[in-house]
C-alpha cells in the first residue's frame, strides 16, 4: 500500500512540475474553469435557497383559497356564498378575506391593502411593511394619507412597521381595519375578495376542492400545493433563463477545455515520448495525466463552489441579483438562509470534474501506446 | 523543501474542509435563521398570505399563485402583455403553424 501511495505521490510531483513549466497557460485554464463553476454554483445556490425559503414559509398559507370568476375575471364574493360552503363536509373553517391593490403615485408603486380584525389593527390606523415604510420615510406614530379611487383623501396613523425580517412577504403590505378597508375602496357591505378555507384532514383537500367546484361552478379553488408549485416553477424558470443566457459561456468553456484536454501540444507529445523512452509504462503515463486532469478540475470545482457560497450568502449574490430576483419599485431587502442541496452539488461536480478528467485520457492513451520514437519525431 | 504533492494535498484538504463546513453550516441552521423562518411562517398563517412580495409590478406578478390564467392579457380585448416576463414564453404551437396549402387541391373554385 505504502509503495503504491509513494508511487502516486511521485507521479503527482512530476505532474505538478510539468504543469508549472506551462504556468501561465494552466493558471489561465484553472481560473476560467473556477469562474465557470462559480457562476453555475452561484445560480444553483441562490435559486435553491429562494425555493426552499418559499416552500417553508408558504407551507403556512391557507389550505384552499376560493375565488369567484365572472367572464374569466376574478370577481367579488357575494353575500350568502360563504354559508353555502359551510355545508361541505371536511371544511373546518371558512373566512371571507378583504384585500386589494392601491397604486401610490408618490413613489409609483403598487401596495397590497389587506383588512385585519379590529383586535389587530384599530380603526384609523395602519400597519405597513418595512420596504414601504422605507420608500415613504414612515415610522410608527407618523400619519400618512392616501387618495382613494373615488377621490377622497384618507389619513391613517402608522401604528407599527412590520418586522424587517419579514420583508420577503410583507414588503408592500398595508394592514388596516375592515371598516377602513370597506370605506377606502367603497366595498359593498357583505362582499369579500375571496374566501380562505381550512380543511382539517390534508387527505381531503382535493376532495373538498372537487365538491366546491361542483356546488359552486363559478368558483375557482386554489390549493396550497398549487401555490407551492407556482413558486417552484417561478424559480425553476428564472434559473432556466439564466442558464440559457450562460449557455454561450458554458459552450465556450467546453470547447476550450476539450481543446486543451484532447489536443496534445508537440511539447507534451515529446514529453510522453521521452518518458516512454526512459522506461515509463503506458499505465504510468495515463495515471500521471489523470492526476493532472483531476488536480485541475478538483481545484477549480472546490475554489468555484466556495467562492459561490460566499458570494450568495455573504454578498447577497450581487452578480446575478437583478436577473434572479427580478425587479420592483418596492423591492424587499432580505438575507437568504443558507441551503445546500447535496444532489445538486453532486450533479454539478459530476458535470464539471468528470468530463475534463475523461477528456484528458483519450489522447494520452493514444500517444502513450504509440512507439516513443515516432511520438518524439512527430 | 516540501514536495509539491504535499502542498497540493494541503491545498485540496483545506478546500475540502471548507466545502464540508459549508454543508455543516447549511444543515445546522442558526437560532436566528430558525426563529426568522418560523416567524415568517407564523405571519403567513396569521395573515393568510399566499405569495412572496418579490415582483409587485402588476397583480399577476405580485400574486402569481392567485392570478387567473389570462390575467396577463385581460386589460382589454387583444391587449399585449405589458411586462417583460410574458415575452419570454413561446406562443402556443397552433399559432405558429402555417396553413395547409390547398392550391389546386380543391374541387370547387375559390
Amino acid at each position: 500500500m505504502n509503495v503504491w501511495l509513494e508511487k502516486q505521490r511521485h507521479l503527482i510531483d512530476f505532474t505538478l512540475a510539468s504543469l508549472a513549466r506551462r504556468k501561465t497557460k494552466n493558471l489561465g485554464l484553472l481560473l476560467a474553469y473556477a469562474v465557470l463553476v462559480f457562476v453555475l454554483a452561484s445560480l444553483m445556490l441562490f435559486t435553491q435557497a429562494l425555493r426552499s425559503e418559499a416552500t417553508f414559509v408558504l407551507a403556512g398559507s391557507p389550505e384552499v383559497i376560493l375565488q369567484r370568476m365572472v367572464a374569466g375575471r376574478h370577481d367579488l364574493i357575494p353575500p350568502g356564498y360563504i354559508e353555502k360552503i359551510g355545508r361541505i363536509r371536511g371544511v373546518q373553517k371558512q373566512e371571507g378575506r378583504l384585500w386589494g391593490y392601491y397604486y401610490d403615485p408618490v413613489v409609483n408603486a403598487n401596495y397590497t391593502f389587506m383588512a385585519r380584525p379590529a383586535n389587530e389593527v384599530a380603526s384609523g390606523s395602519i400597519m405597513v411593511g418595512a420596504t414601504l415604510a422605507r420608500a415613504r420615510g414612515l415610522a410608527a406614530g407618523n400619519v400618512i394619507s392616501f387618495r382613494s379611487y373615488s377621490g377622497k383623501l384618507f389619513a391613517f396613523k402608522v401604528s407599527a412597521v412590520l418586522s424587517p425580517d419579514s420583508e420577503l412577504l410583507s414588503a408592500d403590505l398595508v394592514l388596516l381595519s375592515e371598516a377602513d378597508f370597506r370605506a377606502f375602496f367603497e366595498y359593498p357591505a357583505g362582499y369579500f375578495t375571496d374566501i380562505a378555507l381550512s380543511v382539517a384532514n390534508p387527505q381531503e383537500v382535493r376532495k373538498v376542492a372537487e365538491k366546491l367546484s361542483a356546488s359552486l361552478p363559478d368558483s375557482r379553488p386554489i390549493l396550497r400545493e398549487e401555490v407551492l408549485r407556482t413558486y417552484q416553477s417561478v424559480f425553476d424558470w428564472r434559473e432556466g433563463i439564466m442558464l440559457t443566457v450562460l449557455a454561450g459561456a458554458i459552450l465556450a468553456f467546453a470547447i476550450l477545455s476539450w481543446e486543451k484536454a484532447s489536443g496534445l501540444s508537440a511539447e507534451e507529445k515529446r514529453e510522453i515520448g521521452i518518458l516512454k523512452a526512459i522506461g515509463w509504462e503506458t499505465s504510468d503515463v495515463i495515471r500521471m495525466k489523470m492526476w493532472e486532469g483531476m488536480l485541475i478540475s478538483l481545484t477549480a470545482f472546490l475554489l468555484g463552489f466556495i467562492a459561490a457560497y460566499v458570494h450568495v450568502f455573504y454578498f447577497g449574490a450581487a452578480v446575478f441579483e437583478p436577473v434572479l430576483k427580478g425587479w420592483a419599485v418596492l423591492y424587499p431587502r432580505f438575507a437568504l438562509v443558507p441551503t445546500v442541496d447535496g444532489l445538486q452539488v453532486a450533479t454539478l461536480f459530476f458535470f464539471t470534474v468528470f468530463p475534463y478528467t475523461a477528456a484528458v485520457l483519450v489522447p494520452i492513451w493514444r500517444a502513450a501506446i504509440t512507439d516513443p520514437d515516432s511520438v518524439m519525431r512527430a | 523543501m516540501r514536495r509539491p504533492s504535499t502542498l497540493a494535498f494541503i491545498l485540496l484538504m483545506v478546500m475540502s474542509l471548507g466545502v464540508i463546513a459549508i454543508f455543516a453550516h447549511s444543515w445546522q441552521l442558526t437560532v436566528t435563521d430558525q426563529s426568522r423562518l418560523q416567524a415568517n411562517r407564523t405571519l403567513v398563517t396569521q395573515l393568510g398570505l399566499t405569495d412572496l412580495a418579490l415582483f409587485s409590478e402588476s397583480r399577476y406578478t405580485r400574486h402569481p399563485s392567485q392570478a387567473d390564467l389570462h390575467s396577463a392579457l385581460q386589460d382589454h380585448p387583444g391587449a399585449f402583455d405589458h411586462f417583460p416576463t410574458g415575452s419570454l414564453i413561446s406562443p402556443p404551437a397552433h399559432l405558429t403553424k402555417t396553413h395547409e396549402r390547398l392550391a389546386g387541391k380543391t374541387t370547387s373554385p375559390d
